[in-house]
């Protein structure tokens, strides 16, 4: 193996380490059979978290929603802003997966998987917000339009049914797809394992045998799926945003949002992704298939995403400032200099400053840098929904019917506990599914040849 | 052919499993030939000459009859309750928009793994009638249904000196 420095020398190919399919098949196949004690540590950390949400949710449920810091004027707090950081996170994997494979980017077979099954994780965990939200969860299914006996139906021209079709369309799509593009890798794995694990894997794998007739449709099949899937993810943060826009509430009601959230969502789900492909690289010994240029492009789609996202903040203000409406002008100072200026300032500082480093091209060779970067872009864009979210509506129109919102305990607690939810997820996947597409790397490397030159293979 | 017995070859290399493919359409059996392979590999699809997958219809049909849905679904439940919110019309097509286009790719997604399962004829309960584990590891793979003509095939794919040559049925 050569040495990570030389491979960044040789920077042409993407995975200039392997040359052999079955070396694939060797290392990445390797990952699924070794549970350390770190990833027990962490597994049980996960569950400890998921109690503390299933506790705080448990107690919400019994108590009622009054638990919850919320009340009028902010009816929509920490879980709103949550769920809107859930589903943003999922949006970067949709990306990475369909759109990248649609426009051909070399780099995105190593990173895909694991980004596409954050999607999943993410898009569930988001999924719970509006259940926790809506208070009687046991009242959820109202949500969904069905005959009932008094044929009412929902209201088609709220945007919160809108979200209601974006969001489970989303959820099954991304599911859909994370799970066709795992079936030739699992089928990989059902090869080369024994016992209960093949039995699952063969399951799961449905008979995959790499048949020229079923690699012919998957292709075709594969390719429609992300096109269809590339529309989607930009509807469904479009839609998700429509939930504030369509409201008057200054600060709320900008044609710029639909735009605004989908690069934000990119752009926060990204630096998950490399918040998650650290340590996984570094555990799992991935350095020759996640090298240094697959993290440098991860900071590049940062890059230009938070720059968009920067200039959208930047866009609302000067709009708030130019509209010449009082009410807006006012959320806006206040925004700055109110009573929730120190989470405008976070957001500002770790979405629109911290990432400016990374025009460097140093910092983006960096990993330790990357990884703490990421961090910051994580919080940032949570108190950015916060921000939106919380400072809109406690400063509405009228002064008398101002107010402020503050997080109870159980709140927190399911908010924190929606990480460890969404960690316990993916590190059942780490274990349990190839974090790395095993098939489409192979895609990418030389196939092995006795006459034809391997040029001349790609005509 | 009625005989399902075959012969399949297991190959190290891609360009003698792409070769023995066109030698072995050449001598016809064109409607008897599987490839294996670990990867979606385009010279093998092209020795098999591969026209348009079917797929696409069942996207294309699917995608239509969401949009439809997506407009007759809202439309319906608006005219069976018209209560009207927001001083919009009862029947307001922009908002429905919005469920029309996320109806289209749910159902054209839904539609297209339907597709992808019947054609490529998944699941398979069997796979391992004719297969062999290295095929997912980095073999190619050629399984002709030879019947009566084995003799024939095997000198074929013998030409080509395959990692391992066995007999198989896929009754």
């Amino acid at each position: 193996m050569a040495t990570l420095t030389e491979s960044q020398r040789r920077g042409a190919q993407t995975h200039p380490d392997l040359t052999e399919h079955s070396e694939v098949n060797r290392d990445v196949l390797a990952i699924l059979s070794r549970p350390g004690k770190g990833w027990w540590a962490l597994l049980t950390l996960a569950l400890l978290g998921v109690g503390v949400m299933l506790g705080s949710w448990g107690w919400q449920i019994y108590r009622g929603i009054g638990v919850s810091g919320l009340t009028s004027p902010v009816g929509w707090g920490a879980y709103i802003t949550t769920f809107v950081f859930w589903v943003g996170i999922a949006h970067s994997g949709t990306l990475i997966s369909a759109i990248l494979f649609l426009f051909r980017a070399p780099w995105r077979q190593s990173v895909y998987r694991a980004a596409e099954a954050m999607t999943v994780f993410g898009v569930m965990t988001a999924g719970l917000f509006p259940l926790i939200h809506v208070g009687r969860v046991w009242h959820a299914y109202w949500l969904i339009p069905y005959p009932n006996q008094r044929f009412l139906w929902p209201n088609f021209r709220s945007p919160l049914v809108w979200d209601v079709f974006a969001v489970t369309t989303y959820f099954t799509v991304s599911a859909i797809f994370f799970y066709l593009g795992t079936i030739p890798d699992v089928a990989a794995a059902r090869d080369q394992s024994t016992g209960i694990r093949k039995k699952l894997y063969s399951v799961v794998a449905m008979g995959w045998r790499g048949t020229d007739r079923e690699w012919h449709h998957f292709g075709k099949a594969y390719i429609f799926l992300a096109a269809l899937a590339t529309p989607l993810v930009l509807s469904v943060h479009s839609v998700v945003s429509w939930d504030f826009a369509m409201g008057i509430v200054p600060g709320w009601h900008a044609t710029i949002f639909a735009p605004y959230f989908v690069a934000g969502a990119i752009f926060s789900g990204v630096a998950m992704v490399i918040t998650l492909a650290v340590p996984l690289r570094k555990v799992f010994g991935l350095e020759a298939y996640l090298t240094t240029k697959h993290f440098d492009a991860l900071a590049k789609l940062i890059l230009l995403t938070g720059n968009i996202v920067f200039y959208a903040y930047l866009t609302e203000f000067f709009m708030a400032w130019y509209s010449g409406e009082p009410p807006e002008r006012q959320m806006f100072w206040n925004r700055l200099f109110g009573h929730y200026w120190w989470a405008t300032w976070i957001m500002l500082t770790c979405n629109g400053f911290v990432p400016i480093m990374l025009w460097f091209k140093r910092v983006r060779y960096s990993i330790p840098a990357l990884f703490a970067i990421s961090i910051f872009i994580n919080i940032g864009m949570w108190f950015e929904r916060y921000v939106i979210i919380v400072t809109s509506l406690s400063h509405e129109y009228e002064p008398f019917a101002w107010g402020v919102y503050r997080p109870s305990l159980p709140e927190m607690g399911i908010v924190l506990g929606s990480f460890a939810w969404f960690g316990f997820w993916f590190l059942l996947f780490t274990r349990l599914l190839p974090p790395v597409a095993i098939a489409e790397l192979k895609e990418v490397l030389p196939p092995k040849v006795r006459r034809m030159k391997s040029d001349s293979a790609e005509a | 052919m009625s005989d399902a017995t075959g012969l399949l070859a297991s190959f190290d290399y891609l360009d003698d499993a792409v070769d023995s493919i066109k030698d072995l359409r050449k001598a016809g059996f064109s409607d008897d030939l599987t490839a294996y392979a670990a990867y979606p590999d385009h010279h093998i699809e092209h020795a098999l000459g591969y026209g348009q997958s079917p797929v696409r219809v069942f996207t294309l049909v699917g995608g239509l009859t969401g949009t439809a849905t997506g407009f007759a679904f809202p439309s319906f439940a608006s005219m069976d309750w018209p209560l009207i919110t927001g001083g919009k019309p009862i029947l307001s097509i922009p908002a429905y928009v919005i469920p029309a286009f996320e109806l289209t790719i749910l159902f054209g997604v839904l539609s297209t793994v339907i597709g992808l399962f019947v054609l490529s004829r998944l699941p398979n309960p069997t796979p391992t009638v004719v297969y062999d584990p290295e095929f997912s590891a980095g073999r190619y793979g050629v399984y002709v249904r030879s019947g009566a003509r084995s003799d024939e095939a095997r000198t074929i794919l013998e030409k080509y000196q395959p990692a391992e040559l066995r007999e198989g049925s896929d009754a």
